[in-house]
């Protein structure tokens, strides 16, 4: 059930409460869809890994009857393989064990093979092997704040992680527990939440336990980040040791998605959601709203998108491209999943009715007909029925 | 030398080769959980979709030993005498 990629296409891949699909566009106007692959399943994270002139797709696997997994296929979703003793394990003597995998991020071009994996319980992961088997990062597994971090209303996972170009500094962000930063590779970790609200704790200015849905780094300016959280939309300039709000402008501050583009400063996307008590489109209206001046003004995108619409968007659900002229990608609890080739002015829907979209991840694939010779990395055993 | 039979659910048959059953031989009675170290011994796939990390008996999968679904008698730990059946079920759940 792999897709056909014709000499430069744009890959989608959308994971949802029941399975997998992949699509597949020479122009991301017109796509075409294969699956569902894993069906009954859910696909809470998927990673398109382009490095080295390939492409891998990894996706985390959950079923509720068999349980968590990662899988991965290096021929376009044709077929798909499962290390036999499982890519993410629990190590003996934590006592835990693994319960769904929230985030799959490649690392940077500079880093071939290495893949990071954010997972609940709140755990980090390192694969340096492409995303076959990852080592649990035993620093922000003994941190000694594990005990007072929470589950939010998904659970309680690392459900971001970012790494600067040297590998050095990295920001991961949980729910609940906020965003902790690390300047040693993962060695250790400390909370960086200051300016970030927690209005439903007692103190609501702690140290950390904010709610954070999201974080993403300017791709262009270092140490600045953004961060959409249970109520509040951040910017930090100096990795975290402040945050300041850039909420103003935006119909709301409560939303999941944050995404930044990927060369240019100064470029995020948020998509709001009225309320924590409505999580609805404000106005029932579903618009994507952009920034080009790293929050300070926000303009409402809305071309081709519903005007009525009560589904919401999850943290995940939402990806750019690293086209020249970006493309914006995100799918609804109500299982639409839109488009746009030219960083928002304008969506196409590319499926609906789908179950409801937990992740989407898009890439440029360069291929032949039968499979990838993409721009990403490969390999691995047993067979996994896609 | 008894044997032991195991049968397993269709959806987890093309974990073993299409095989809708797997046996084990033991001296005397065996626990569950020893015969679940012993037929998935070659199919570690198999054994993570029964099992976590813990060794813990996922939420909804279901053994059966002789129509007793083990949770009601001794979990993991229940003996299973030569010759009684053993069944691996899901639970019917979900929308």
């Amino acid at each position: 059930m792999g897709l056909m990629a014709t000499a430069e296409s744009y890959v989608l891949a959308i994971g949802t409460k029941k399975g997998l699909w992949l699509a597949t566009s020479p122009d991301r106007k017109e796509w075409s869809l294969s699956g569902p692959h894993f069906l009954m399943s859910e696909i809470p994270s998927i990673g398109i890994d382009t490095r080295d002139g390939k492409t891998r797709i990894m996706v985390g696997v959950r079923s509720e009857h068999w349980g968590p997994t990662v899988a991965h296929s290096d021929d376009l979703g044709a077929t798909w393989t499962e290390p036999e003793q499982g890519a993410i394990k629990f190590p003996d003597g934590t006592d835990a064990a693994l319960e769904r995998i929230w985030q799959i991020y490649p690392d940077a071009d500079s880093r071939p093979g290495v893949v990071w994996a954010g997972c609940e319980p709140i755990s980090v992961w390192k694969s340096t092997d492409g995303g076959e088997h990852f080592e649990l990062n035993r620093g922000l597994w003994d941190h000694p704040h594990r005990s007072e971090w929470g589950a939010g209303y998904g659970g309680a996972a690392a459900h971001s992680i970012v790494v600067d170009g040297s590998g050095e500094k990295v920001h991961i962000a949980m729910s609940t527990g906020g965003v902790y930063r690390s300047l040693d590779g993962g060695t250790s970790w400390e909370p960086r939440n200051k300016g970030i609200s927690a209005y439903f704790m007692p103190d609501p200015n702690p140290e950390f336990g904010q709610c954070v849905h999201k974080i993403a780094a300017d791709a262009a300016v270092e140490g600045r980040l953004y961060a959409q959280n249970h109520h509040g939309v951040y910017r930090t300039d100096d990795n975290g040791e402040n945050w300041d709000s850039i909420a103003e402008g935006l119909p709301a501050d409560f939303g999941f998605v944050m995404l930044t583009h990927p060369r240019r400063e100064g470029t995020a996307w948020v998509i709001p959601l009225k309320a924590d008590g409505e999580r609805i489109p404000p106005g029932s209206k579903l618009s994507v709203h952009r920034t080009d001046d790293a929050g300070s003004t926000w303009k409402e995108l809305h071309t081709g998108l519903p005007d009525h619409e009560y589904n919401a968007v999850l943290r995940d659900a939402a990806s750019v491209d690293t086209a020249e002229l970006v493309g914006v990608y995100f799918g609804t609890r109500g299982g639409s999943v839109y488009a746009s080739a030219d960083e928002g002015e304008t969506f196409t829907e590319v499926a609906s009715h789908l179950p409801d979209v937990l992740c989407v991840r898009a890439a440029i694939v360069v291929g032949s007909e039968s499979g990838s010779a993409a721009k990403e990395p490969a390999a691995a055993s047993a067979p996994v029925p896609g | 030398m008894a044997d032991f039979t195991v049968l397993l659910p269709g959806v987890l048959q093309p974990l073993v080769g299409g095989q809708s059953y797997l046996t084990a031989s033991a001296d005397g009675a065996v626990t569950v959980g020893q015969l679940l170290d012993s037929v998935t011994g070659d199919y570690p796939v198999l054994a993570r979709r029964l099992r976590d990390e813990t060794g813990a008996l996922r939420r909804f999968v279901n053994i059966y030993v002789n129509g007793e679904e083990v949770r009601r008698l001794n979990g993991l730990d229940t003996e299973v005498a030569a010759g009684q059946e053993v069944l691996i079920v899901q639970s019917v759940a979900g929308g």
